[in-house]
């Protein structure tokens, strides 16, 4: 099979997030930012299809800061081809996935898989928008695929742990909740390697028609209505007011 | 166009969802300020007989059709843009839910009609949806205006309060022929019900819950021995399910288990929406994290920041 994986970097959500002075954003020179971390699973899914089935697995990305390293560390996990795409700054999910379904519709894919959701999709998720432009069929919140007859089953997670499994003639596009295993460690040193033989492919995304439709009025963080109370100290004298807490509520004796 | 809200009711094994009814109370509320009236959208398979359940709606459209018997996402997203392009209503409302994420963005693309996500909030404002996303695991919020008169509005679940939209009655119900879908790609096969025979931490007076901050499983025996100690069970947070950490049994959330113990130990979570949707209800909530802006801190009664390594080997010392 010919699996295509569009994946993109998001806000490392461990560090503390600012906004800009245009009020409509992140302040963008102070984010760390990482692989989306469902894209890093519809990846590994990807790669144990590949193994399972011999098919070739493409990861893509549209040009953003940073982006490459994204692209050379999936070539390192066993990518066969990694591939950018240039000329969008900042779009909107809508226009994401216009762009690159333009692109992947010239891959000829059998299987599209991508992230479940990102951090920062204001206007839609991605796999399901992606189809939709694509014209392909897709089902989203997916936790396995595996290749049978030709097609693919897969398993979509409802709710409280209740998972529908799904027959799909290809091709298809995926929403990846998690893989089947945790996503593959690469050490850096392979990266580097990886970064002096490999090629990212450049390719220039079309003009696209799809907007947002809606337009971001400000960016405010959340008040924190009712609010913990904070049990201040070290280490240990917090710990003691934890335990005093729970002792004065009747749930340790 | 007209100015009725519709929701897209979601419903499994003859059930509804809460965020049907969650969706409906709000969308109740919406449709009064446009001047309009709140409509479900019942797509199914002998499903009619529940729309009486639906009451807080002035209409129940139902599509039926064997395609629709069970929840399929390529039948379900072309039904629902049937209806959707066909009445052109101003606002279309559906759950931030593993249905709701195959039908809403399908719509969209399909009929061109704005979306907005992650929404948690929602007015209007000169006949405009005016929704608030909270992005980035719930740690910013981010008010969007929707450009033209009509929008497709994604809530997250338990934004909105289900009893708001829980009243039964006998509302107006209309056929709509379904589309055709004969020879969908994608086809159903069958439900898995979860595994039963680990712990039910729904069931549960104390959970001790990790969450990311844990950073490997191989830091999980700590936070068991603190379960052990203090007389719970160990529950967790999406993340570690994904890494397979942790089994799906164990998982609080919207996509795992809504628990209400007595006391929930929130460790290195925290708190995305989809977290908080899982253990909001708890009796007594303690979050403990190292960043002082987590989001859990906004849901907890008592707050501690400060290192996981250092806290919870302390906790059980004393234990």
């Amino acid at each position: 099979m010919n699996i295509i994986v569009p994946i993109k970097q998001v806000p490392d959500l461990v560090e503390e997030l600012e906004i800009d002075a245009s009020g409509v954003d992140l302040d963008r020179s102070s984010l760390k930012l990482k692989l989306n971390e469902f894209d890093d699973h519809a990846l590994e899914e990807a790669l144990i299809l590949k193994e399972e089935t011999g098919s070739t697995v493409t990861a893509i990305a549209l040009e953003a800061e940073d982006v490459d390293k994204i692209l050379f560390t999936a070539f390192a996990k066993g990518a066969d081809k990694i591939i950018k795409v240039t000329g969008l700054e900042n779009p909107s999910a809508h226009q994401a996935a216009q762009a690159m379904a333009e692109v992947i519709m010239g891959l000829s894919p059998d299987l599209v898989m991508t992230g479940v959701q990102a951090v920062d999709d204001r206007d839609g998720q991605i796999p399901v928008l992606l189809a939709h432009y694509l014209k392909i069929p897709h089902v989203s919140v997916v936790t396995s695929v595996k290749a049978e007859g030709g097609g693919v089953t897969v398993s979509k997670e409802y709710g409280g742990g209740l998972v529908a499994e799904f027959e799909a003639k290809l091709p298809l596009v995926v929403g990846v909740q998690a893989a089947r295993q945790s996503p593959r460690y690469v050490p850096v040193a392979k990266v580097r390697q990886v970064m002096k033989s490999a090629t990212i492919e450049e390719v220039a995304a079309g003009s696209t028609s799809a907007t947002a439709g809606s337009s971001v009025k400000r960016f405010f963080k959340p008040e924190g209505g009712r609010g913990a109370e904070m049990l201040e100290g070290s280490a240990e004298e917090q710990a003691s007011k934890i335990i005093q807490t729970l002792k004065e509520k009747g749930i340790i004796k | 166009m007209s100015n009725n809200v519709y929701v897209v009711a979601e419903h499994i094994k003859g059930r509804f969802d809460d965020i049907t009814f969650e969706m409906l109370g709000k969308g109740k509320e919406i449709a009064g300020a446009l001047g309009g009236e709140v409509v479900a959208v019942l797509a199914g398979s002998g499903v009619k007989g529940m729309a009486s359940q639906l009451g807080t709606a002035s209409k129940v459209i139902c599509i039926e059709s064997e395609a629709l018997q069970q929840f399929s996402p390529l039948a379900y997203a072309k039904a629902v843009s049937a209806v959707v392009g066909a009445h052109q209503p101003a606002i279309v409302l559906t759950g931030y839910t593993s249905m709701g994420m195959e039908i809403g963005p399908a719509v969209s693309v399909d009929l061109n009609i704005p979306l907005v996500s992650f929404v948690g909030s929602l007015s209007v404002d000169g006949g405009k949806a005016v929704a608030v996303s909270q992005l980035y695991g719930g740690k910013m919020n981010v008010e969007s205006h929707a450009d033209g008169n009509q929008c497709i509005i994604s809530i997250l679940p338990g934004a909105f309060p289900a009893d708001a939209g829980r009243s039964s009655g006998s509302p107006a119900v209309e056929d709509f022929a379904a589309p055709d879908l004969s020879g969908l790609a994608v086809t159903f096969k069958k439900l898995i019900e979860p595994e039963g025979g680990d712990v039910d931490i729904t069931t549960q007076d104390i959970l001790v819950s990790a969450g990311r901050g844990i950073q490997s499983d191989e830091n999980l025996p700590i936070v068991e021995e603190l379960a052990k100690k203090i007389g719970g069970a160990v529950s967790c947070s999406r993340p570690l399910v994904d890494s397979k950490w942790m089994p799906k049994t164990r998982q609080v959330g919207k996509s795992g288990l809504k628990v209400k113990p007595k006391l929930y130990l929130a460790l290195g979570i925290s708190g995305a929406p989809e977290h908080i949707e899982g253990m909001k209800d708890a009796g007594l909530i303690i979050a403990v994290n190292s960043d002082p802006k987590a989001p859990i801190f906004d849901y907890a009664h008592y707050g501690v920041v400060g290192d996981l390594f250092e806290i919870i080997p302390a906790l059980t010392g004393k234990l």
